[in-house]
């Protein structure tokens, strides 16, 4: 695992001013127009967006910005109104989410999806890309596909190891802790060979102990030279770890930059951070007081 | 009460036609539901296609008895496309509706009088057996075959030999498909077919393979019930369907052994509950009629269809681990 107090950060990801919508010296993504409202709320309305290479982007804003939507709509599990996006330079409009997978770009969901009753192997062997034994008529003669299957084992057990879940691998994904799942997921995410990995709130519901682990992981891939995209409410997770954040609110992007420049933008602090991110909670809420008026009683 | 006759035709319900027949439909509901969570209710419609292939292909066409069930198999693959390139992209529930619509659609259109010509209306088929040489291929003897309650003459044997063959291959090809990666998607597809997306499998086609595959095996096993009885519209009512459904659910509905085993319990239950309710209303224990207490065992199907769901989701042979209703 990598040493998580000092993330090396790439920096000069951007062509000119850092500010919404501006040009990246090497993008992966690009969107363009993505509209889409569901009924008469616009829940996406992103006029230009580029995501840089090989870095970590956080894309952060209050909850009903559209970010998880915006998440749908780049993989297709949503489709837009309008607009139009490009990955590596081919445009995904239409794409369905299979084939956009196959291309390299994975995500994990919010909710974690583990699929509980095949065993921990089992999860991260469905990962593998163009497996043999896939095939219906293929799968019929073991010969064909049992050389590439010991392979993916191989590589399947070497990730588990590396997220420490060997010790599982026979044992069904239900049995596993909810934070288990989410290193599960993003292992499994990884047995794709992925080339930009999304992640959607990674740490939600995460013990503190494992966030760490799980902010090395995702600085791991970085280093192998993945790009990841990733949303999360943790802002000391983001303040860590991003190379780049994008702020959304109501469907538009309404600020990027790098993280300690952005965060301290009065517009998102109004719109999101709120005046007192490092203040004590029991400050915010005003309970601190009460308690000390109690003690004094 | 006859004690003896009641033994003696419960140990026959073992092996017979119908168990194999009901055990091939059960199987293609293990490839449905258990493996591939794809809630078919209408694989009642997916026999009568099999059935009617064969027969209608025979008797209108001339067709050679094999010739018939080949056609019986495709009539099923494609009542599985049918079925599945709507419903599919939707949500489980939809299937569940459509087949159950569509399974009784097929039915009407068999007892409708429109088409008696082809389809002999409320009648029925028969003589296929006969005339398309399903009969004549017999290479028993004719004689009485086996002992105690299992004594067959050599047709009943030959329909047993031929059923048992098909029912073989049917469970290996199962084997086969599910021990292979491809299983390991159609699995996944039945834990969570948005995961399954997100790793870039083509989840409809899939699901649609799986389909088509339990199709193929439904299908056989209304061939091989009509190998040894008539055609008629009256059998592939929606009963017969949840028959199908406690027979899966009994032995274990994601295993391959569990759908054979328990059409086996099932059919040998069925056939000692006919015998010893009306034998029991007789003897004035249960206070019915002979007609009432016969009947009375579709309720008892009932209660326990109900309480094995409750009780034992998993079936006789499933992993307690490996499916329960409640997630």
């Amino acid at each position: 695992m990598s040493n998580s107090d000092s993330p090396q950060k790439s920096t000069g990801l951007h062509i000119g001013e850092a500010g919404p919508g501006c040009k990246k010296t090497d993008p992966m993504l690009i969107i363009d127009h993505v509209k889409k409202s569901f009924g008469g709320l616009t829940a996406v309305d992103v006029e230009h967006l580029e995501i840089p290479k090989n870095a970590i982007t956080a894309l952060i804003g209050p909850n009903g910005a559209g970010k998880t939507t915006l998440f749908n709509l780049l993989t297709g599990f949503d489709t837009p109104d309008t607009g139009e996006w490009e990955f590596l330079g081919t445009s995904l409009s239409g794409v369905p989410s299979y084939k956009v997978a196959q291309m390299g770009q994975v995500r994990t969901f919010q909710l974690t999806k583990a699929l509980s009753l095949l065993t921990v192997l089992d999860n991260m062997k469905l990962g593998a890309k163009n497996q043999v034994g896939e095939s219906i008529f293929r799968a019929l003669f073991p010969r064909s596909w049992r050389k590439q299957d010991a392979e993916i084992e191989i590589k399947a057990i070497e990730l588990l190891k590396r997220f420490k879940l060997d010790t599982k691998q026979a044992d069904f994904a239900a049995s596993l802790s909810g934070g288990q799942r989410k290193l599960l997921e993003m292992a499994r995410a990884l047995m794709t060979d992925p080339v930009l990995v999304m992640l959607d709130e990674p740490m939600a519901g995460v013990n503190p102990a494992l966030t760490q682990s799980l902010l090395g992981h995702v600085l791991d891939l970085k280093k192998e030279g993945m790009t990841v995209l990733f949303v999360e409410h943790d802002m000391h997770m983001v303040r860590h770890i991003a190379d780049w954040v994008v702020v959304m609110a109501e469907g538009k992007v309404v600020a990027e930059g790098p993280p300690e420049t952005v965060m301290n933008e009065q517009a998102v602090i109004d719109a999101y951070l709120g005046a007192h991110q490092d203040t004590d909670l029991g400050v915010v809420t005003g309970r601190i007081s009460i308690i000390d008026q109690e003690k004094d009683k | 009460m006859d004690w003896g006759t009641i033994i003696n035709n419960t140990l026959a319900g073992l092996l017979t036609p119908t168990t194999i027949a009901f055990a091939l439909a059960a199987l293609g509901l293990a490839m449905h539901f258990g493996f591939a969570g794809l809630l078919n209710f209408g694989i009642a419609g997916f026999m009568a296609i099999g059935a009617y292939g064969y027969a209608i292909s025979v008797l209108t066409f001339g067709f050679p008895w094999w010739g018939g069930m080949i056609v019986g198999i495709i009539g099923s693959i494609l009542f599985a496309i049918l079925l599945g390139v709507p419903t599919l992209r939707l949500r489980g529930d939809y299937l569940a509706i459509v087949t159950i619509a569509a399974a009784e659609i097929v039915r009407l259109l068999f007892l409708t009088t429109a088409f008696t010509d082809v389809t002999g209306s409320a009648d029925g088929l028969f003589g296929y057996n006969n005339s398309g040489g399903f009969t004549s291929a017999n290479p028993f003897p004719p004689g009485s075959y086996g002992w105690g309650p299992w004594t067959y003459n050599s047709e009943t044997l030959w329909v047993l030999t031929f059923g048992l063959g098909v029912l073989a291959v049917c469970v290996w090809f199962l084997w086969a498909l599910m021990r292979s990666p491809w299983g390991r998607v159609i699995k996944g597809i039945r834990e969570d077919e948005e995961a399954i997306r997100a790793l870039g499998k083509n989840v409809f086609a899939y699901k649609l393979q799986a389909l088509i595959i339990g199709g193929i095996f439904g299908g056989m096993g209304g061939i091989i019930y009509a190998a040894f009885a008539n055609v008629s519209p009256g059998v592939y009512v929606t009963s017969i369907t949840f028959f199908i459904w406690t027979s899966l659910l009994l032995g274990g509905a994601a295993t391959i052994w569990g759908p054979v085993i328990g059409a086996v319990i099932f059919w040998t239950l069925q056939a000692f509950l006919s015998n010893i309710l009306p034998e029991l209303a007789l003897a004035g224990i249960l206070p019915v009629s002979g007609t009432q207490a016969a009947t009375l065992r579709f309720v008892l199907v009932g209660i326990g269809l109900m309480l094995l769901v409750i009780y034992r989701p998993q079936g006789i042979f499933g992993d307690k681990r490996e499916l329960t209703f409640v997630k």
